[in-house]
């Protein structure tokens, strides 16, 4: 009985070895990615990281994709504590400078989208928001992200720009859960980007930002120095950062790279 | 009686039990810078979230034992058909993942929810983002853990006292608060302290009912979590002092436990 496992157990690693040969043989010239990608991205990428993940995977069959969303810094801890990411897309230079620092990427580092703030309301604006003043108006439930988060660091750069002081009821951890409070209407308006408004289609609406009290977020990506599968991690780098790549990120409002 | 040597089938997967609990918390105290220690445990923010958590946690403790003590009084006493199901839906949130029991909340007590919806248009009354809504979070969490000890404890005790003391003439009332309280003391206490540690504790319901915001609803729990992020040496402080009121209760109460027992 035990002799049959073994011997069942060795045909199947022996099919394995075959098969792959037999791939290599067939295509001498670039051999197919293979393999899993972890790419450890910013909350704020999750919809336009997912259709990129399945549409690389689509073209590579043989590579699997995973994603993890969080808040920046919580991936950049995740990492530093030893997480298992090939990827990592910040949510801005700060983080990505950190991560950089503590000598954990590899290679440099290259701005693949950039963002802009909104203010994030009811569906149709139940509350008559019409500009970045009004968040301080009595009896408005605020909400933003912790100044620890990007989208939080920004949001207060465009208040203190517009010249407007606003006690937020509080402070999430990431713009997801901003979206979602507002979704569900236990906050009236909050500070999120450009890019959750469109995502969360007719469930919310946006109230643009002006120019000149707005914020550009950059997203940069890099390898990490970590990786395991630094062949795949650069290619869905090279992906993220191709035409089809950066069409596929501003179909999610992304704003492009330069 | 003959003695025999410990098997070490037993003895080795016991080993590593034991040290999967015991190297993360070794982790925390090599970890902690203990000379900047004095430094996070007096900053504002940290005092301000202990502050909160004491104030939630031991508010949590109260409305527990108001409820609780007569809920478990009623499962332990009355017989009603769906018993054991109303126990069962009362006590879910000890398994539930905390996180569902705040998405629960809401869809309960939030601006829109069954009833918060009303309580909101009629009274002008919300609980998300308030401390309120802090110890809601954590009674909704803690509370099942004190309703079990309690009911455990009427269970076990020994009727006859009672039944005496109604004989000789006492009030319902007065045998409940001078005969059945003094008897059930020993799982009252331990029940009010297995809840008041859950809820210093709590992190999933709050955060997601209640939001997270210094000095009204930013526990202790979310205070670490967030400074992992900017601040990871205070965050590591901050997680030996839960840990080390965590053992005090612990240690404490099976110390009562043996001593009544």
């Amino acid at each position: 009985m035990r002799n049959r496992v073994v011997l069942m157990v060795f045909a199947v690693l022996m099919a394995a070895c075959g098969s792959g040969a037999g791939n290599a043989s067939t295509s001498p010239s670039a051999t197919p990615l293979s393999g899993t990608v972890s790419v450890f991205a910013a909350a704020s990428l999750t919809d336009a990281f997912n259709a990129l993940g399945t549409s690389f995977q689509g073209a590579n069959s043989g590579v699997t994709m995973k994603f993890n969303f969080a808040g920046t810094p919580t991936l950049v801890t995740q990492i530093e504590q030893g997480a298992p990411a090939d990827v990592f897309a910040s949510a801005d230079t700060t983080n990505m400078d950190k991560l950089k620092g503590d000598g954990f990427t590899s290679g440099i580092s290259q701005v693949f989208a950039r963002n802009k703030l909104e203010i994030v309301v009811a569906p149709g604006n139940p509350k008559g928001i019409t500009g970045l003043a009004d968040l301080a108006k009595a009896g408005l439930i605020y909400i933003t992200e912790a100044p620890t988060v990007p989208a939080g660091k920004y949001a207060l750069q465009a208040l203190k720009t517009a010249g407007v002081t606003v006690t937020p009821k509080s402070l999430e951890t990431d713009v997801k859960s901003v979206v979602s409070k507002i979704e569900l209407g236990e906050a009236d308006a909050g500070i999120v980007y450009t890019t959750d408004v469109t995502a969360a289609g007719s469930k919310v609406s946006g109230v643009p930002i002006p120019d000149a009290d707005n914020v550009i977020a950059t997203y940069p990506i890099v390898a990490v120095k970590a990786t395991v599968n630094a062949v795949a991690a650069n290619a869905f780098i090279s992906y993220v950062l191709s035409a089809p790549g950066q069409a596929k990120l501003q179909s999610f409002g992304f704003l492009s790279a330069s | 009686m003959r003695r025999e040597g410990v098997p070490i089938i037993v003895v080795v997967p016991a080993a590593i039990g034991a040290a999967f609990f015991i190297v993360p918390l070794v982790g925390l105290i090599v970890r902690s810078p203990w000379g900047d220690a004095v430094k996070a445990l007096t900053a504002p923010e940290t005092l301000e979230a202990l502050k909160l958590s004491l104030i939630a946690s031991l508010s949590a403790t109260a409305v527990a034992l108001l409820l609780g003590v007569p809920m478990a009084w009623v499962y332990a006493r009355v017989a009603f058909p769906g018993r054991n199901l109303l126990r069962a839906l009362t006590t879910l949130p000890m398994v539930l993942p905390p996180v569902v029991g705040g998405i629960a909340l809401l869809l309960a007590f939030g601006r829109r929810g069954l009833l918060g919806a009303w309580l909101a248009s009629t009274l002008g009354i919300t609980f998300p983002f308030t401390t309120v809504g802090v110890v809601m979070a954590e009674t909704f969490v803690a509370m099942p853990f004190l309703i079990l000890t309690v009911e455990a404890g009427l269970r076990s005790m020994d009727r006859r006292y009672e039944e005496a003391a109604r004989a000789l003439g006492a009030s319902r009332w007065s045998v409940f608060t001078r005969v059945t309280l003094p008897l059930i003391g020993p799982s009252l206490f331990a029940g009010s302290v297995l809840c008041w540690a859950r809820a210093l504790g709590e992190f999933g319901a709050t955060i997601t009912f209640a939001g997270n915001f210094p000095g009204v609803t930013q526990t202790m729990p979310l205070a670490v979590y967030l400074l992992l992020e900017t601040n990871q040496e205070a965050s590591f402080i901050l997680s030996l002092v839960l840990l080390l009121i965590s053992l005090i209760v612990l240690v404490g109460l099976r110390d009562r436990w043996l001593r009544f027992a």
